[in-house]
């Protein structure tokens, strides 16, 4: 027996050997030369709306081949670059860092090539104060990415839904219904009694994320990366807002990116949907062009406000890394987020490229020829920078979580609170 | 149960004549060695993608580990965390309760699906190659299709509700009807399976037995009771087991069903969330790779002792 034994273990000892032999075969790759032709991939989500802009660069830049690897979803996108960060391979040499998942890495700053050292400095006047400093280390010697887009904010409303229950329907009229969220709460109720049979807004979750991002300076940690959940009264607030407007019957209780709530948009079960700029396509594309002349967008209630928004950084694991950070400079100037914004409509980051006359004069047929560069222009510059910490995503599911165990009549608000600080205070242990 | 089968001591060979030298050296290190070369293959395939990971998962759940990578070694504390964690038990008992919501009607109905195709039926090979047809549609076009026929607004269940008057059921709201939701999905999908499995089982038993019953006035449903199923115990337990290591790792079907972009939460309240979610919302949504690591290694724990159980039960009453 022991015999046996021993042999089975040279064996299983040769195939593992064997097998680290293989390993290491596979791991030796086609390493360029810096100086030789590069192929530079940028791995993405959604859309960016570069191909363009990958041709002039390549144009400019002789011996350059860009090759954008997409993922569709954000939700398949984050758990993939994750396994590429940690696997240190497979990253590519840029990377599309959502301001979600910058807020986590701004802790690890040690897997990004610094921009600071590779002369990103003198650029800093060419974004909005508070975008440079979501990708910047709080020691303020690092910084991991540069800023694209921003999800400037405006309120979408179907202008049909509006003249059946008896609203205006001109965008300044609507824009000025609801100066602040509580106007918002009773122009909501007002649609509600005219039985129109939809519901005012699509899900809680986006107008909780809306009203908190208002309220500026932190959410869910300090500055110091405290978890503050349970004290801030910003987040009370923004939480008690939305509970009212559920208990209002406002919501459609649908959430957000599911087929029901893509289905809304053609079928009109709901009346408004608080959207970021990059929002515009996704309702363009789900109401189709049977609605062309219902959607239009006006201002958001309260002052100013981003959802999303995203960064470019170049992994530390880039073989070739000077050529990636001039790719990203190229891709985040001015006119390359004037470009991304005309191609897929990206609001861009950089005040100068707000403050161009291209973006300023945009227009969207589709929603009734709305001047969405003024509205989402002023919507970007009105925003009072919001610090967000470590788990700020996570700890947001947990509550727009809650949120939809209030609506699904499943939790009391207070019972739901309770709950999602309890998990908030779990998942930061 | 089963008897050695090998002769034992009579089995060694005499001795060979030892030819030359060179030849002899050869052939004895062909004779040790090559068996060994001749298994290597799954072993060395096993050691790469089995016993490694396996053994990764392992080291890793003992670390602090996240986004930056091994944060340092904290022993069983991922462990302890995880034996207090409310949310972990909930996927535990998610994953059971539609274990068996799922299991146990399966293999029954998969049982009298079988019987049926053992008849004498007309175009019994198109019936049984109809009931396989689930099987080999994917996944993820199953949960899609089920999760509109479940949906709460215009879904065709609850279409089918308001005809009797039932009123329409927020099946993603509670336990009992996304567990029915999902359960469903997965019967749907193995049933045929689990019956042409069966049926093959019940070709092997011979005639005589079923002839011999009917002499004896023995009714279909008696003959079925008291010589196919007894007959068929070792496709059952196979399938039994099967169905148990499937549904321990239950995961892309909850995941569609629940919708929007926290579905891996597995509804408000973690009402449908299984443990193979919760694994992967802790590793790669909030991070904790280590954490991660250690509720993969408790769904080995559960699906080894789950076995046990299983064979336990099989084997006593197989006296």
């Amino acid at each position: 027996m022991p015999a046996r034994l021993r042999r089975t273990l040279l064996a299983t000892a040769m195939a593992a050997t064997l097998a680290a032999a293989a390993a290491c075969g596979g791991a030796s790759d086609d390493q360029q030369s810096a100086s030789g032709p590069v192929t530079l991939v940028v791995k993405t989500f959604s859309q960016f709306g570069y191909d363009a802009l990958y041709k002039q660069y390549e144009a400019s830049h002789p011996g350059v081949t860009i090759k954008e690897e997409n993922i569709g979803k954000l939700g398949d996108y984050t758990p993939k670059l994750q396994q590429w960060m940690t696997a240190g391979s497979g990253a590519g040499d840029v990377v599309a860092l959502e301001e979600g998942i910058i807020s986590q890495y701004i802790a690890k700053p040690d897997k990004f090539v610094n921009l600071l050292a590779k002369g990103a400095d003198s650029l800093k006047p060419d974004y909005l104060d508070w975008k440079w400093n979501q990708a910047l280390t709080s020691d303020g010697k690092t910084l991991i990415g540069l800023g694209t887009d921003i999800g400037a904010q405006g309120m979408c409303y179907r202008k049909d839904l509006f003249q059946k229950a008896g609203l205006p329907v001109d965008r300044d009229q609507v824009g000025a219904l609801w100066p602040t969220w509580d106007a918002y709460l009773a122009t909501g109720k007002r649609f509600l009694t005219a039985n129109t049979g939809a519901k005012f807004y699509d899900s809680s979750s986006g107008m909780y994320q809306n009203i908190l991002m208002q309220q500026g300076d932190h959410t869910y940690y300090d500055k110091a990366n405290t978890f503050v959940a349970d004290s801030n009264p910003a987040v009370r607030s923004a939480y008690d807002q939305a509970v009212g407007m559920i208990q209002a019957g406002l919501s459609a209780n649908l959430d957000q990116y599911s087929p029901q709530w893509n289905a809304g948009f053609k079928k009109g079960t709901f009346a408004t949907i608080a959207c970021p700029s990059w929002m515009l396509a996704t309702i363009q594309k789900q109401a189709g062009p049977e609605n062309a002349d219902k959607w239009d967008v006006a201002k958001v209630p309260g002052n100013g406000a981003v959802r999303g928004g995203s960064f470019l950084g170049v992994p530390k694991q880039s073989k070739h890394q000077d050529q990636a950070v001039e790719l990203v400079k190229f891709l985040t100037s001015a006119k390359g987020q004037i470009g991304a914004f005309g191609a897929k409509g990206n609001f861009p980051s950089s005040p100068q490229a707000i403050d161009d006359p291209v973006v300023q004069g945009l227009t969207n047929a589709y929603f009734g020829n709305a001047p969405v560069g003024k509205i989402f222009g002023a919507s970007a510059k009105a925003v009072k920078p919001v610090y967000l910490g470590p788990a700020n995503v996570a700890i947001g599911d947990r509550f727009t979580n809650a949120l939809l165990a209030v609506e699904q009549g499943k939790l009391q608000p207070a019972e739901a609170w309770a709950k999602a600080i309890d998990e908030a205070r779990r998942l930061v242990k | 149960m089963v008897t050695q089968q090998r002769p034992r001591a009579a089995a060694k060979p005499p001795a060979p004549p030892r030819p030359r030298e060179r030849g002899s050296l050869l052939s004895r290190w062909d004779l040790k060695a090559s068996p060994y070369l001749y298994i290597a293959p799954f072993f060395l395939i096993f050691a790469v993608f089995g016993l490694f990971p396996l053994l990764y998962t392992a080291w890793v759940s003992l670390h602090n580990w996240d986004l930056g990578g091994d944060g340092g070694f904290i022993g069983l504390d991922n462990y302890a965390t995880l034996f207090g964690d409310p949310d972990f038990w909930n996927a535990v008992g998610n994953t059971l309760g539609m274990l068996v919501l799922a299991t146990v009607p399966q293999l029954l109905l998969a049982l009298v699906v079988a019987a049926l195709l053992n008849q004498q039926l007309r175009a019994r090979l198109l019936l049984r190659m109809g009931v396989l047809l689930p099987i080999v549609t994917s996944v993820a076009a199953v949960g899609i299709v089920f999760s509109q026929i479940f949906d709460r607004d215009a879904g065709m269940v609850n279409g089918l509700l308001h005809l009797v008057g039932v009123t329409p059921i927020d099946w993603r709201a509670d336990k009992w009807s996304s567990w029915i939701a999902i359960s469903t999905m997965v019967d749907w999908r193995w049933t045929g399976y689990n019956s042409l499995i069966y049926l093959a089982a019940m070709q092997s038993i011979p005639r005589e037995l079923y002839e011999a019953a009917t002499v004896d006035g023995a009714s279909k449903i008696r003959q079925f009771r008291s010589i196919t199923v007894p007959m068929i115990r070792p496709a059952i337990v196979f399938t039994v087991i099967m169905s148990t290591i499937a549904g321990m790792q239950l995961f892309t079907e909850p995941l569609i069903f629940g919708q929007g972009t926290y579905a891996i939460s597995g509804g408000s309240l973690r009402q449908f969330q299984t443990v193979s979610m919760y694994m992967f919302e802790k590793a790669f949504r909030d991070a904790d790779l280590g954490y991660g690591s250690a509720i993969a290694w408790m769904i080995f724990l559960l699906i080894t002792i789950l076995a046990v159980i299983n064979f336990l039960i099989t084997r006593r009453s197989s006296k």
